[in-house]
């Protein structure tokens, strides 16, 4: 894996689905419209606000709530590196993976971490670089976890597998 | 050591004899669903894999319910995009007509005890009411799911609610479990299934059983889950197969265990924003109500119809309060227009919906303005949860709700039940 380097953006404990994505917008399929609504509940126009590759960093239970993978999508999109939280809602946390949005579950950093400073995640060395130069452990991925990851998402993953099956238009049997 | 109910389905789905909590298994799918805002993403998906042919078609059940009939073109395209898909590859299908919530039409036409059921809807988890280990994934993940019909888990840690004996009137399976959430806390059984047990729960009808597993993901839970017994079976039309039905050992060892006293519970209501902001409605009564909601797959089944309809016999929702009640499926809507609650709700001055989730989740059909407040039926009170980010949602019991809607202000409906 790559490192990921960014901005921290601080948020507390129980983000849910709704303020990360509310639910009038998930008629919306296209990634980019969704972006534009990332963290409406708690940030307005948070996507014109981040630069590319910053880094959210929660408390306990981020993601709580819904189902919706549009959530992690509209955060990918917006420019989000990854999401860091002291825990994460089942859901979130393997929708996040699947897409492609790295979600990373660290016991102190966001104790620690301070708002807007430059870090970097260093997923396979398993810490988060501080300014400091003060290293945070962050908990490993089980193998295939880490393998979904580092195709940069189950999508990617599956085309891997389903590469040369027939294509979409092969009927049932 | 024994295992649980929750293990000892999660080893029969991957092929072992004993599982263990922690450990990752790959399980084999009894029954995947999406519905209409989760199907399209999972869709999409599959055409970007370039092969979207699912692994079973029988065990996919795709079903209207979030947005139903389309209530704009968007809608509309994505109703079409998963009618195209179901009869192209002969998946179930659950279109304008057969539609209603989804958990209700997979506990009234699909979910059998035993079953592994996914779902791209984090309430899947109501299913575990029916003995069955349910739990929501995401759409990408179902995409995976229908191409090879497994998926991995974490066999989860179990915690068990121990409910003693029985409710007083006016008091239902909703207060038990904003109960059990306000003392949790809405990370409290995070990553575990959570099994609830007792004579407290033999006690409940499957519709109550239902409604607690339901609300198992607002404190994080994996799955609801209750052990199969007589109820179970005749509900699901199972009572052939009693000998094979899993149910937890006698010495399964739990992660922790909470009882629950139900004799001395009174309804309870969680405040705004948050599920675990839980308060006696006693405590707090007198909130000025612009909406009541009855339904959504947390209570919008017979059971709640039936006391909600009980409350307003001969009486009147209060000018100013909005009364809107949608059953969940169609066959609970034909039954409460056959019992007479259908028209019991109109002439007290309600409006009843088809079956569908409603404004919930902020779709459609009742949604808020700045500062307008909702007591409601439903499971999340989030910030702009069911419409403007400036209001208000709490959530409550069919019984508190009606009382609600007759007095225009959130009500204790014990007075109502005594007197």
């Amino acid at each position: 894996m790559s490192v990921i380097r960014g901005r921290a953006w601080l948020f507390g404990d129980n983000v849910d689905t709704d303020v990360i994505l509310p639910g009038k917008y998930l008629v919306l399929t296209d990634p980019n419209e969704l972006a534009k609504h990332a963290l409406e509940g708690l940030v307005q126009d948070f996507y014109k606000k981040i630069s590319k590759g910053d880094i959210i960093v929660a408390g306990k239970n981020f993601g709580c709530g819904s189902s919706r993978e549009h959530a992690p999508i509209a955060l990918k999109y917006a420019g989000v590196g990854a999401v860091v939280a002291e825990s994460f809602s089942r859901i979130f946390f393997r929708n996040s993976i699947n897409i492609g949005l790295p979600a990373v579950i660290s016991k102190d950093a966001r104790r620690v971490i301070k708002e807007k400073e430059q870090i970097s995640i260093h997923l396979d060395e398993g810490y988060i670089l501080r300014e400091s130069g003060e290293k945070i452990p962050v908990e490993g991925y089980p193998e295939f976890l880490l393998e979904i990851l580092k195709d940069g998402g189950l999508l990617q993953n599956l085309k891997r597998k389903f590469a040369g099956m027939g294509g979409v238009s092969r009927t049932p049997p | 050591m024994g295992m649980t109910i929750a293990e000892k389905i999660l080893a029969r789905a991957s092929g072992k004899s004993k599982v263990e909590p922690g450990e990752y298994i790959i399980g084999k799918v009894d029954l995947a669903m999406v519905h209409d805002l989760t199907g399209p993403l999972t869709l999409n998906v599959l055409k970007e894999v370039g092969y979207e042919r699912p692994w079973d078609p029988e065990k996919i059940v795709i079903i209207l319910d979030h947005q139903v009939p389309a209530n704009s073109t968007v809608t509309a395209s994505l109703h079409k995009q998963l009618r195209e898909y179901a009869d192209k590859y002969g998946t179930k299908f659950h279109d304008v007509g057969r539609q209603g919530v989804c958990h209700q039409i997979l506990a009234e036409s699909y979910v059998k005890p035993g079953m592994l059921v996914v779902g791209a809807d984090s309430h899947t988890c109501t299913l575990g009411a029916l003995g069955a280990f349910a739990t929501g994934i995401g759409s990408t993940e179902m995409a995976s799911v229908f191409l090879t019909g497994k998926l991995w888990f974490r066999v989860p840690e179990t915690i068990r609610f121990e409910l003693k004996g029985t409710l007083k009137p006016g008091v239902s399976a909703k207060d038990i479990i904003l109960y059990i959430i306000g003392k949790m806390g809405v990370d409290g059984a995070l990553y575990c299934a959570t099994e609830f047990t007792g004579e407290g729960v033999e006690g409940l009808s499957v519709d109550g059983r239902l409604t607690l597993c339901n609300m198992a993901i607002e404190m994080g839970g994996k799955t609801g889950i209750v052990n199969p017994d007589v109820k179970t079976l005749r509900f699901t039309n199972t009572e052939h197969i009693e000998s094979e039905v899993l149910r937890s050992d006698k010495d399964a060892e739990y992660h922790k265990t909470m009882e629950v006293a139900l004799e001395d519970l009174v309804p309870q209501v969680a405040l705004p924003h948050s599920v675990d902001n839980v308060k006696p409605v006693s405590e707090v009564e007198g909130v000025d109500a612009d909406q009541v909601f009855i339904g959504s797959c947390t209570n919008g089944r017979l059971e709640d119809l039936e006391a909600a309809a009980k409350i307003l016999k001969g009486r009147k929702v209060k000018a100013g309060t909005r009364l809107i009640v949608i059953p969940a499926s169609p066959s609970i809507y034909m039954e409460a227009e056959r019992r007479g609650y259908i028209r019991r709700f109109i002439e007290a001055g309600g409006v009843v919906c088809n079956p569908n989730c409603g404004p919930c989740l902020g779709g459609h059909m009742g949604i808020l303005a700045d500062g307008e407040v909702c007591v409601s039926t439903s499971n999340r009170n989030f910030v702009g949860r069911m419409g403007s980010p400036k209001s208000k949602v709490y959530l409550v019991s069919p019984e508190t709700a009606a009382t609600t809607a007759v007095e225009g202000k959130l009500t204790d409906p014990l007075k109502y039940v005594r007197g």
